[in-house]
């Protein structure tokens, strides 16, 4: 059943226009980004030469090129998540999963399962862009596996949390702007924390990203990211139980 | 002309006999429900036997799609209990539904599917196995007359041929018990006439509940009526004997409306002088 409703979620992202323009949208500036950050590195290539020590195209390139990834998946993932639940409530279609043989759960995961896979198409078509260095360069694939590692359980975290704001409301766009407010308020919560904060660094995804970017998987990080998709995830489903409970 | 009434009459036993004999597909009892202080729903028992056909009827706002919600397992009851082909609904929620087909008082439909892929996902929903799904589909397209919609989006038909989607959704796991929210609303006549047909055929082989307040309808399609008012069963017969009610030359709709003051009178009255009632 979770493979039923995911299975659906993609068809009907697939079938949608929009979603191929965002998608090319998307790749487009993301691929400005990733020539551009090369460009600079080529331009500097000569005089780094003569440090000691001086960092490879990879490490000049993709910790910069993924964590562009990561604040333009914070933006575009409340696009992507808001119809979810929200639109179900907004057509009235939700009593034909309500009324189906399931738990609400099953539905709840199926959402996830199926928008996840769609993000992490994404990512991974990002990080077989940045696989044409090997064209020209000896690469460093740690660093590279590293990234797209940590940057598909960020995504998913997101995932989860859009997800929980969707099963909130019965208006989308609602849902687009409250993930985007949440999502936006533990980043800056995060950014703008001093040093000795230890507490606003750790509960936002992006301080735990911030590892994986620089190449280290740090167990406690996995551990945060799946408590956090499983956190929001059983939000969610409470949630749609409610629904049968308040009506 | 005696010996014919007399053979109307046993005619009239057999088929009472049948009914009385044929599995009970749906039971309720003492259903509740509120929202907020308001009861929406009080104390609300009824029983549906296959092959049968039953209209629930009632003012707007009387609790007709809250009993059918919950009957169908999207709302569930703040007391009473449901059972639904021996399984109960609030311990084995999953058998129990699977047994129900649902039509809501808006056809729950995705608007930018076609609608043999929409057909297909509610026959995936509702665990049809893999190889009888397109028998399923064919025999349901045909029965809800949609053969010639089956690659037209959903969104682009007209509202007669989405509540036939609608409908069809609901049976195209041939489940025992159809519930169906306003079946017929605004639909033209011949439409109408056509869905009720349906209606009909579906209440040989399966058990059909279905609300409404156009008396019309529960007069050519339902076997049994139960009125509905302020939330609660006030009235249940067949809709033949209903009929009869008034010595057998009212219209419906002053029998309806009969039963219904009534009712209210009778609330009146206990309302003024409940210690002479004690």
């Amino acid at each position: 059943m979770i493979r039923l409703i995911a299975l659906k979620e993609l068809r009907s992202l697939f079938h949608a226009p929009s979603t191929w323009y965002l998608l090319g949208g998307l790749q487009f500036m993301l691929a400005l980004s990733f020539f551009g950050r090369l460009d600079e590195f080529l331009q500097i290539q000569s005089k780094l030469v003569l440090l000691a020590n001086a960092p490879g195209a990879t490490q000049a390139v993709i910790p910069y090129f993924f964590s562009i990834v990561a604040l333009v998946m914070m933006m575009f993932t409340p696009v992507f998540t808001m119809r979810l639940l929200a639109e179900e409530r907004r057509n009235q279609t939700l009593p034909l999963l309500l009324a189906a043989p399931f738990s609400s759960s099953a539905i709840v995961l199926g959402k996830f399962a199926g928008l996840a896979v769609f993000l992490w198409l994404i990512v991974l078509v990002c990080a077989a862009m940045t696989l044409t260095l090997a064209l020209g360069t000896p690469m460093d694939f740690g660093l590279l596996a590293a990234n797209a590692c940590g940057m598909l359980l960020l995504s998913a975290s997101y995932c989860a949390l859009g997800l929980y704001i969707s099963a909130l409301t019965n208006q989308p766009l609602v849902a687009a702007i409250g993930a985007q407010a949440v999502l936006l308020g533990l980043w800056l919560a995060e950014s703008t924390a001093s040093d000795g904060s230890r507490f606003l660094h750790s509960i936002a995804p992006t301080g735990h990203f911030q590892s994986f970017n620089s190449g280290l998987l740090d167990s406690g990080d996995f551990v945060y990211f799946l408590l956090f998709c499983a956190f929001f995830l059983l939000l969610a489903i409470r949630r749609l139980d409610n629904n049968r409970i308040y009506g | 002309m005696p010996i014919l009434g007399y053979i109307g009459h046993l005619l009239q036993l057999k088929e009472r006999n049948r009914m009385s004999e044929a599995p009970i597909t749906l039971l309720a009892v003492d259903l509740s429900r509120r929202f907020g202080r308001h009861g929406a729903v009080e104390g609300v028992s009824l029983q549906l036997r296959r092959g049968e056909v039953l209209g629930l009827l009632g003012h707007n706002g009387a609790g007709k799609s809250t009993t059918l919600q919950m009957l169908s397992g999207v709302l569930l009851p703040h007391s009473g209990r449901i059972e639904i082909c021996g399984f109960d609904l609030a311990r084995q929620p999953d058998q129990a539904r699977a047994c129900v087909g649902y039509l809501p008082e808006t056809p729950p439909l995705y608007r930018d599917m076609r609608v043999e892929d929409y057909l297909e996902f509610a026959a995936r929903l509702r665990r049809v196995p893999q190889g009888k799904i397109a028998g399923a589909l064919a025999e349901t397209m045909r029965r809800c007359g949609l053969q010639d919609a089956g690659r037209k989006i959903i969104g682009t038909l007209s509202k007669g041929y989405q509540q036939r989607v609608g409908i069809a959704q609901a049976i195209v796991h041939e489940p025992e018990v159809v519930i169906l929210d306003e079946p017929t609303v605004g639909l033209d006549p011949a439409q109408i006439r056509d869905i009720r047909a349906l209606i009909r055929e579906l209440g040989d082989a399966h058990s059909v509940i279905l609300s409404t307040h156009l008396l019309s309808e529960v007069e050519s399609i339902c076997d049994r009526v139960e009125i509905m008012h302020q939330g609660r069963l006030i009235y249940s017969d067949t809709s033949v004997r209903m009929k009869q009610f008034g010595g057998g030359n009212m219209k419906l709709e002053d029998i309806f409306m009969a039963i219904t003051r009534n009712h209210a009178q009778n609330d009146a009255r206990t309302e003024q002088a409940p210690e002479e009632l004690s």
